[in-house]
């Protein structure tokens, strides 16, 4: 009888890793798919289109790019939100709220600079507030955020006394034109913001104890938590310094439409969210890429674009960003099969 | 002489009415390798949270090295030279095996990673374990399981620790990594590194361990040496009683009215022919190796998978073969799942509903509403009777010991009033107290008149509570005979298909 064990030693059969070659294989794949499918969007509509000269024209690229801009910004920051396993609804309300700020202060009389600033603390106030209702009141993120939506919506229409706000002519409305000067510049400066903010967080997410820990946070949040990590203090940070993104986003919607607009981006969270996660990230957290997110944002300007240009209506394009986005989850959910 | 490496008095915890820890002391020497052992639930895996920082005592105080030691967070406790080795694995599966190991304690300068410092000192321990395959670049995700435990491993030490805790930490290994850990233990001690070592499994524990502690219902009830100390004793300490009473004594059914019968079932491929009857008031057990076809056969008679031919009758009566569960469950049949994480309970949900899902009817009303009073003190009920030890009904069932969901699991069949009890492995995985309970209430349910199948591959259980028994055999069911005409021999023998049938 039952003398030496209490429990019947399992077999020490140890599991074998039968999934190692066609991982690194679909590693590659996934890696590859953004690229991928910026090339194939490009494709059809050079095929589709009447006059593939004019789509794939130094002028077309510049007008894609400059469009690509705010829904860029919100990408780099909605990056390190998902890759740390959170997700923030509020980034459309935020750019609302922040192209107002941006708006009013300019006409206050402040100088365009301070003006930008200030809007670009009011999205890291944004993203705080987030944080601190996500870690204080631990309310999930999704739902933290879609309160947050609300609010600062209602802010900024209250700001804004519900009306849109024209602004005076500064050289903030000359950030995401199509033809910048001086010429030799090529791209709006908003693109090469945009371009050097996401090397920037690019290098910071790869070879930074921050950016190590964001993906560990999002990979398992108790294990990050049982190895001395203070994972509240560093969703604050994340929050934040997304939200100072979110800011600078709406600096260039306001740049954009030359006016603060209290209802303007509504809906935009979805496509920086779709660009995230075309791009390779994963809403169960621990992966993502800026690289890819970037991509990601791309696919949605040329197809945004593409459709334009096809003179198809509106509601077409609704139809093809919803579907991708619905692709695109999809393909997230195979990827999230694989690693579990 | 040194002080002890590690001080423990008087520590107790309480969650809500339910007490884990009831005044636990233990002194650790510099260098010792100390077992604790106890059942589920006996307060193990409390006591290391409070020691790694994770959990705050309600009462009593700890000492490192003589310093009073009060860790308000995980990151003091590895500060103060403890690191915990957990029972289950805590891993980040997108990280490389470098960053895994030095999580918390990244090398950096000015904030930016220093990679070659940190594959350095990663290599440095990885060298205790021969693993070619545990590259520091690959991504742990990527590894099995017991490489992903090594990494653990190896992160609890990356920390220059003065005191390991290790929570269960051959679960998942292999015979070699366990005789390398073991290795590296006694590496560790001879440096003058305390070890507490909690582990169920005995002859592990004597290998490995100079002193124990047992820990019973959240109390140090004995502590000693092991080289002086038998493993009946040590049983006894933990379960608080000795073993021969842990098969219930009750009354021997013959020839009580046939519930079941199951003639030449058929349910390819796992199950080519089996029939047996089952008769009101008995156990009739079922043993066979793992893959024999014996939870198949269960599933089928339960309509869970189809069967192809054959007949099921109850009471006599001829059910359809593919009848959907839910006739089944009218018919009063219930069924414990071998998977109990799985397909057995519904973790996150309460214990109240985890035992009342299959016979809501109970505590309803009428018209498809719930009384949730009535719910809850069903639950209540059932709890007392099965001497579960949880807080409250309301609870996630995911929160109790393994033992406690077990009793969960069965208390369902129960409230269900099921008349046949199809048992796929009911005391796998559970502690012994609770294997004890559990054979208890199979007892009982036999005596006031269910019939009861149960599977098992562990043959004392068998022995100890069958009045009859049968054996499956590549898909294949020998006839049942009585419990006294076998023998543990013939069983295995039948079971590998050399002797009966």
């Amino acid at each position: 009888m039952e003398t030496t064990t209490i429990e019947a030693r399992p077999a020490s059969a140890v599991p074998v890793p039968a999934r190692e070659r066609a991982s690194a294989l679909q590693t590659w794949l996934s890696r590859l798919g953004p690229f991928l499918g910026l090339a194939l969007v490009i494709l059809v509509f050079t095929v589709l289109s009447d006059d593939p000269g004019r789509y794939l024209s130094p002028f077309n690229l510049r007008i894609v790019l400059s469009q690509t801009v705010i829904v860029a910004l919100g990408a780099i920051g909605m990056t390190m939100i998902i890759v740390s396993g959170g997700i923030d609804l509020s980034v459309g309300a935020t750019i609302a709220l922040t192209s107002v700020v941006t708006a009013l202060g300019i006409n206050a009389g402040w100088p365009p600079v301070l003006a930008v600033v200030a809007a670009v603390l009011v999205g890291g106030l944004v993203g705080l507030t987030n944080a601190l209702l996500i870690t204080g009141l631990r309310v999930v993120p999704f739902i933290a955020t879609l309160g947050m939506l609300g609010i600062a919506r209602g802010i900024a229409k209250w700001l804004a006394d519900e009306q849109t706000v024209p602004v005076a002519s500064t050289w903030v409305n000359e950030l995401v034109v199509t033809f910048p000067r001086p010429e030799w510049l090529v791209l709006a400066p908003g693109v090469w913001i945009t371009l050097a903010l996401a090397v920037l967080v690019a290098i910071i997410l790869r070879n930074t104890v921050f950016g190590r820990r964001v993906f560990a946070l999002g990979s398992n949040e108790a294990a990050a938590s049982a190895c001395g990590i203070h994972t509240n203090r560093l969703k604050l940070w994340i929050y934040s310094s997304a939200g100072l993104l979110f800011g600078l986003a709406g600096v260039m919607q306001m740049s954009r439409l030359r006016l603060g607009d209290p209802t303007v981006a509504i809906g935009t969270e979805l496509d920086v969210i779709a660009a995230v996660v075309i791009g390779g990230g994963s809403l169960n957290g621990g992966e993502g890429s800026i690289l890819g997110s970037m991509i990601g944002a791309l696919i949605m300007a040329f197809l945004r674009n593409g459709c334009q240009q096809m003179g198809w209506p509106n509601y077409v394009q609704e139809i093809i960003i919803g579907m991708i986005i619905v692709l695109a989850v999809a393909l997230d959910g195979l990827r999230a099969a694989r690693t579990r | 002489m040194a002080k002890p490496a590690l001080e423990i008095i008087g520590i107790a915890k309480r969650f809500g009415p339910t007490v884990a820890l009831d005044g636990v002391d233990l002194v650790l020497e510099p260098g010792e390798v100390h077992a604790l052992i106890g059942e589920n639930g006996a307060g193990k895996s409390t006591l290391m949270n409070i020691l790694a920082g994770k959990l705050r005592p309600d009462r009593g105080e700890m000492r490192v090295l003589g310093e009073p030691y009060a860790p308000a967070s995980p990151l003091e406790a590895r500060r103060r030279g403890l690191a915990l080795i957990h029972q289950e694995l805590s891993l980040c599966p997108h990280l490389t095996v470098t960053e895994n190991i030095l999580l918390g304690v990244e090398p950096s300068r000015w904030g930016w990673l220093d990679r070659r410092a940190a594959r350095r000192r990663a290599l440095a321990v990885l060298e205790n374990f021969s693993h070619p395959e545990i590259h520091p670049d690959r991504r742990v995700g990527d590894l099995p399981i017991a490489a992903q435990q090594v990494v653990e491993i190896c992160r609890a030490l990356v920390a220059d620790a003065r005191i390991v805790l290790m929570d269960e930490p051959t679960s998942s290994l292999g015979r070699d990594d366990v005789e390398r850990l073991f290795a590296l233990v006694r590496r560790l001690s001879a440096e003058g590194i305390a070890v507490i070592y909690i582990s169920h499994f005995l002859e592990e524990v004597r290998e490995i361990a100079d002193r124990y502690t047992v820990l019973r219902d959240g109390r140090g009830v004995d502590t000693g040496t092991l080289a002086g100390t038998t493993n009946e004793h040590l049983i006894a300490q933990m379960v608080g009683r000795t073993m021969e009473d842990l098969y219930p004594s009750r009354r021997r059914a013959v020839g009580g009215e046939v519930l079941l019968e199951v003639r030449d079932l058929v349910a390819p491929p796992a199950v080519r022919h089996a029939s047996f009857e089952l008769r009101r008031g008995e156990v009739l057990g079922i043993a066979g190796l793992v893959g024999s076809g014996r939870t198949e056969m269960v599933r089928a008679v339960f309509g869970l998978d189809p069967a192809q031919s054959g007949t099921i009758l109850l009471r006599g009566r001829a059910v359809a073969l593919r009848g959907p569960t839910a006739d089944r469950l009218r018919q009063g049949v219930g069924y414990l799942s071998e998977d109990r994480k799985g397909e057995g309970l519904a973790l996150p949900l309460s214990v109240a509903d985890n035992l009342t899902l299959t016979r809501l009817s109970a505590c309803s009303p009428g018209l498809g509403w719930l009384d949730l009073r009535r719910q809850r003190a069903a639950a209540q009920r059932w709890i007392e009777a099965l001497g579960v030890k949880a807080r409250d009904p309301m609870q996630p069932v995911g929160t109790l010991s393994g033992g406690n969901q077990q009793k969960i699991a069965i208390g369902r069949l129960l409230h269900q009033e099921a008349q046949i009890l199809l048992l796929d492995e009911p005391t796998r995985g559970i502690d012994v107290g609770s294997k004890a309970q559990i054979y208890e209430v199979i007892a009982r349910a036999a005596e006031e008149g269910k019939a009861v199948l149960m599977i098992s591959s562990y043959l004392p259980e068998l022995f100890g509570m069958c009045d009859r028994l049968a054996v499956m055999s590549r898909g294949r069911l020998s006839p049942a005979r009585p419990i006294e005409e076998w023998t543990p021999e013939t069983v295995m023998a039948a079971a590998v298909g050399t002797g009966v049938d």
